[in-house]
């Protein structure tokens, strides 16, 4: 039993560390601290053209459409490193949810058409999957497409979508079939977002901040080409798509970064002159949180070795969701703790003055928002079926 | 990267499960336990023509030469058939320090002797006022004619009232819990001073009071040298927490599946009981944490293969997570035990399903060497500190 990587896998590790020390800089990595700031949009284009000038964008995309080749370990040696790094993720509407559908279900005429663009992140793309009564029953979604000529004609409105407001494309599950089993007539339907009839409108979440959008279709015109495969099949590709997005989520490298600032922090904060991490009440919830870390690290790696050896991610990969999203909200909880009664305090509000620590806006908000990694993405309700299901059979 | 038992390994734990699956069931172990001396003997000696015995020592005495996680292979399949056989007191723990040991004599004569079966042995270490500090050590050794003379008393020496010989900690020197001054001896059960009373404990398995007066031990039955008995000590636990985890571990997934299989079988309000959701869920939950538990094993073990090969590797991460390991194993162990009990219902609190018994070995491996809140303070301490 170990761990160690290959010479060729500890070189390639070693470009990639490289890579990112030079290429992401200082202003990169300010301009892509919040989401909501005019400076993000442009900064995350940027830097991922940068990456795509590296041949680095589409690490899961076949070659031929502009993948790396990279083996399932290099995959994982670049997510890890990119985690430790503090370097955001890729914006994977496009090139880590549609693309691989398109790739995979779609015409070669599709894949001319929308490939391309999606790797050099010319369009941005935003997913139309929930509705308001469609959540986690995602498959109760009733936004129609009704087939009229050489279009469908749209109609319905799609909620929780994230940076709709930015976005070229929507790709949506639609309803094209009324009176078939729910899961049978919804189609995958590819959506310019400058087609009349689209209205987006904000959503301010919890956190005080907009990155989620109601996008409503009122008599939408869409082309019969932007169809992707059969029509009424779209449930099947929307469901090879979930499986996808599902293996990607326990963001080990991340909570073990979030958790080496959290510590620091600690010796820095005191409480009656001493220092908080020496503070064995917080020690105790430190430790709770680290552990489980190490734990999900190596349950991680077990999924990764399973896969490098040639298998598929199988339902353990749902573990890793509920884990990693559980874990990532206790280090933000925690950290939010750690700024005590400054944690509330609204910086800049008002009088335009700085209050107290820099960063206890920043845990606050990622504490608030955080609540959503539990529910996004099939929300661990929902992954906790999966298991029930699929590997304990119940 | 790799998480594969090798073939060797695979051969000797698949060994181990068809003596549990076909010899070892509830009620073969129930009749072992209500027998006088409360182990089979017949069973060790099937142990030891199947080479189990002979796991963790060196070729040279006729051992397997095995590593730790040769020894995880054994007790992760020992622990679904809740085994009361001594394999962790005699091969695990007294074997354990027997190997780590410079005495090369003392090794020649007593290793075969645990290898063929014929030598029971236990760690007495533990003290009434010692709870799990294992430094803390009130016996004493005083040098006189002859050697050392040994006065104390050891308390819940496992399977003591079995053991032909122990090593029993004692203090040369220093004060009561100094790290230094500990010498570990070979006491022979039979030597003169050596009381030995045993008495039962809630897994079905057994443990002594060891009570030493008077007793001479010749300066050749020292395991190391004098005063830096708990050096080989440190050197041997983790090995030791680690064998205990895997034998949790095997506890841990074999509740999980007789919960999991009764669930479905189980009906009320019409229905198998595994088809609410509230149950799926915690079932699931108790899945997630046996599988974390599975992943902090195998975390110790890949460093503890580092540390093995290559001295320079980092034996204080290892060591937070042998720490880790434990507490998690004792979470982990509480939440299952409790679950299986809780989903059962009445049923699971009877004698006579063989639920309870699992709960009540998990129960006592977590105060064996050290229990959840003393492995999670050693673990902050070694992870948080700030001048």
């Amino acid at each position: 039993m170990d761990i160690n990587f290959s010479a060729e896998d500890l070189a390639f590790r070693d470009e990639v560390r490289d890579f990112f020390a030079t290429e992401f800089d200082a202003e990169t990595a300010q301009n892509l601290s919040g989401v909501q700031t005019a400076s993000y949009k442009p900064a995350i284009v940027s830097w991922q053209k940068k990456l795509h000038a590296k041949g680095w964008i589409a690490p899961g995309w076949p070659t031929e459409y502009g993948g790396t080749g990279w083996s399932a370990t290099q995959k994982f040696i670049y997510e890890t490193e990119r985690g430790a790094a503090g370097i955001p993720d890729v914006v994977p509407f496009g090139l880590k949810m549609v693309a691989p559908v398109i790739f995979t279900f779609g015409t070669e005429e599709q894949k001319a058409r929308f490939l391309p663009s999606i790797l050099s992140s010319d369009d941005w793309w935003c997913q139309g999957y929930s509705e308001p009564g469609a959540g986690s029953d995602l498959a109760a979604l009733t936004t129609s497409a009704e087939y009229a000529g050489d279009n469908y004609l749209v109609n319905g409105a799609k909620i929780w979508t994230t940076f709709a407001q930015y976005a070229d494309w929507i790709f949506c599950l639609v309803r094209t079939t009324k009176d078939m089993r729910k899961q049978q007539g919804i189609s995958f339907l590819l959506i310019d977002m400058k087609t009349p009839g689209i209205t987006v409108k904000p959503i301010v979440t919890i956190d005080g901040k907009h990155s989620l959008n109601e996008v409503h279709f009122e008599n939408v015109l869409v082309p019969r080409d932007n169809l992707i495969g059969e029509q009424d099949k779209g449930w099947t590709y929307a469901k090879a798509l979930l499986a996808h997005e599902r293996t990607g989520m326990a963001e080990v490298a991340d909570s073990k970064r979030m958790l080496r600032t959290l510590k620091q922090r600690a010796t820095e904060e005191v409480n009656g002159g001493q220092a908080m991490i020496n503070d064995p009440v917080f020690q105790l919830r430190l430790s709770d949180i680290e552990m489980e870390l190490m734990a999900l690290e190596y349950t991680e790696l077990r999924v990764f070795a399973s896969m490098a050896g040639g298998g598929m991610p199988g339902p353990e990969s749902s573990l890793l969701k509920i884990k990693g999203t559980e874990i990532s909200q206790a280090i933000h909880e925690l950290q939010l703790q750690l700024a005590g009664s400054y944690g509330g305090a609204l910086q800049g509000s008002l009088t335009g003055e700085e209050l107290g620590h820099d960063y206890a806006g920043e845990a606050r908000g990622k504490y608030m928002y955080g609540r959503a990694a539990t529910i996004y993405g099939g929300s661990n309700e929902v992954q906790r079926n999966v298991i029930a299901k699929a590997v304990l059979g119940l | 990267m790799n998480f594969d038992f090798s073939e060797e390994q695979t051969m000797i734990k698949d060994s181990v499960a068809r003596f549990v699956r076909d010899e070892y069931d509830i009620d073969t172990r129930r009749k072992i336990i209500d027998s006088e001396e409360g182990i089979s003997r017949d069973f060790w000696n099937t142990f030891a023509e199947l080479g189990w015995l002979s796991v963790p020592f060196a070729e040279e005495y006729g051992g397997f030469g095995g590593t730790v996680e040769d020894l995880v292979a054994v007790m992760e399949e020992l622990g679904k058939g809740i085994v009361v056989e001594p394999y962790v007191s005699t091969v695990v723990m007294f074997g354990g320090l027997l190997s780590a040991s410079n005495n090369s004599a003392l090794k020649e004569a007593v290793i075969p002797t645990v290898i063929d079966g014929s030598c029971m042995g236990s760690f007495a270490f533990s003290e009434r006022q010692s709870r799990y500090e294992l430094a803390d050590v009130a016996t004493t050794a005083v040098a006189c004619d002859g050697g050392f003379r040994l006065d104390g008393e050891k308390t819940v020496v496992i399977n003591g009232g079995s053991a032909n010989k122990f090593v029993v900690s004692a203090r040369t020197s220093g004060g009561q819990f100094d790290h230094q001054g500990v010498s570990l001896f070979l006491v022979d059960a039979s030597a003169a001073g050596v009381s030995v009373k045993s008495y039962k404990t809630m897994d079905g398995q057994r443990a002594a009071t060891v009570t030493l007066a008077n007793v001479v031990v010749a300066e050749d039955q020292l395991l190391n040298a004098v005063g830096e008995g708990m050096d080989l000590v440190d050197q041997v636990m983790p090995s030791m927490l680690m064998a205990l985890s895997a034998e949790a571990l095997g506890i841990m997934a074999t509740l999980n599946s007789i919960t999991v299989d009764y669930s479905k079988t189980r009906q009320q309000f019409g229905s198998p009981i595994g088809s609410f959701q509230v149950l799926q869920h915690r079932m699931v939950d108790t899945f997630m944490s046996c599988e974390q538990a599975k992943s902090m094993l195998y975390r110790s073990l890949c460093q503890a293969n580092d540390c093995a090969a290559d001295a320079s590797a980092d034996t204080g991460e290892f060591m937070k997570s042998v720490h880790a390991l434990k507490v998690t194993m004792a979470k982990a162990g509480k939440q299952i035990g409790e679950e299986a009990i809780q989903m059962h219902g009445g049923i699971g609190l009877t004698d006579e399903l063989n639920i309870g018994h699992f709960v009540k070995r998990l129960m006592t491996i977590n105060v064996t060497l050290g229990d959840r809140d003393f492995h999670q303070k050693k673990f902050n301490q070694l992870s948080y500190s700030a001048s």
